[in-house]
């Protein structure tokens, strides 16, 4: 991308800033007016849902960047320890991402 | 681990900024740390420099947002498909501004306070204003929040400064177990507080439909996943029929 001007990316940056913000001030502005169990909410869930656990698993499946060079199998077997020690460690959110990364790391280490 | 509940009253709305922070300086600074030193990394890989990370940790404080943002970004999707993932990624924010405003408001407090305020309305600081707010004075509650919210933000700016310099100093295996932080940690959020059969389902059929999509279409699979696979999981699990 060599021929964008350099203030691009933070013209990017903005407009991502600007796509947060407009929920939370709506949030303001709407709240004690709208029914936050509604229909129309549990769609847009669905749908946040659906697109984070999308993401995920691409960076995961098929990543970009140097975890790319990485075997798929090392990147699956990290993925299935960590929600292993999660569940196992009662729900613990740092032991659960420690082991997937540190597993991860080890197993590239070589 | 485990930190004593806060007093129900703080003395003061001076007080309550600062029982905030100390509330962040725990388990949700090590928990957000890592997970922006993640992104932080993330943003070295892409070939952008710092400022871009710390601007838009600064600006846009949201971290799915981001990492997606980064990742299209990198990908070479225009600006559009950016801005139309981040706002969806971002709905969910919406019903938490929402629950939490009422929470939080009390008599002679300006308005434009509550929307400075919701810049700081994320997973986390909701999840903690929620359990711990009721429990204080009116008053004391959005100086609270505010104190919360800004400590972590102040951890996420730090965490986002020091991901991107190890990215380029730590040996290979580190900088890809720093990177892997990102997606772990947000598998982990959504099976920790995905509930009902419609987002379970909507999860998973968006977990299926990402990588499947990225074949065919790399910078619009995102946006097609998450529509798709979020209405089909709305739909089969019975989101229509959902009274509460």
């Amino acid at each position: 991308m060599a021929e964008t001007p350099d203030w691009w990316p933070f013209a990017v940056i903005l407009v991502g800033a600007a796509a947060t913000y407009v929920w939370r001030g709506l949030g303001v502005a709407l709240s004690g007016r709208i029914d936050p169990d509604g229909r129309a909410f549990e769609w847009a869930a669905c749908i946040a849902y659906a697109l984070v656990a999308a993401l995920v698993a691409r960076m995961i499946v098929l990543p970009t960047g140097p975890l790319a060079e990485t075997p798929l199998a090392d990147r699956l077997g990290a993925t299935a320890l960590s929600l292993a020690v999660y569940f196992l460690a009662g729900r613990n959110m740092l032991w659960g991402v420690g082991a997937g990364v540190g597993a991860l790391t080890l197993l590239t280490w070589y | 681990m485990s930190r004593s509940l806060p007093k129900k009253d703080f003395g003061g709305r001076r007080a309550a900024v600062l029982a905030g922070i100390r509330r962040a300086a725990g388990a949700p600074a090590v928990v957000l740390g890592a997970s922006f030193t993640g992104f932080g990394a993330l943003v070295h890989q892409t070939g952008l420099s710092v400022w871009h990370a710390l601007f838009s940790t600064a600006t846009g404080w949201a971290q799915p947002g981001q990492v997606a943002l980064f990742e299209l970004y990198g990908l070479g999707a225009s600006i559009l498909v950016i801005g139309a993932a981040v706002t969806l990624t971002s709905v969910r924010l919406l019903p938490m501004a929402v629950t939490l405003m009422p929470l939080v408001r009390a008599p002679g407090t300006p308005r434009w306070l509550y929307y400075l305020a919701a810049n700081w309305v994320a997973v986390t600081t909701w999840a903690f204003a929620m359990r711990d707010c009721p429990r204080m004075p009116a008053a004391q509650r959005l100086p609270y929040f505010l104190g919360f919210g800004c400590a972590l933000w102040g951890v996420s700016l730090a965490a986002t400064a020091l991901g991107f310099a190890l990215a380029g100093a730590v040996p290979l295996p580190v900088t890809l177990g720093l990177v892997f932080i990102n997606p772990i940690y947000f598998m982990l959020m959504t099976a920790a507080d995905v509930r009902g059969r419609a987002r379970i389902l909507a999860a998973v059929l968006g977990a299926a439909a990402g990588p499947a999509l990225y074949l065919l279409t790399p910078d619009w699979s995102l946006l097609l996943a998450g529509v798709g696979a979020g209405s089909l999981g709305f739909l089969l699990g019975g989101g229509f029929r959902r009274r509460v």
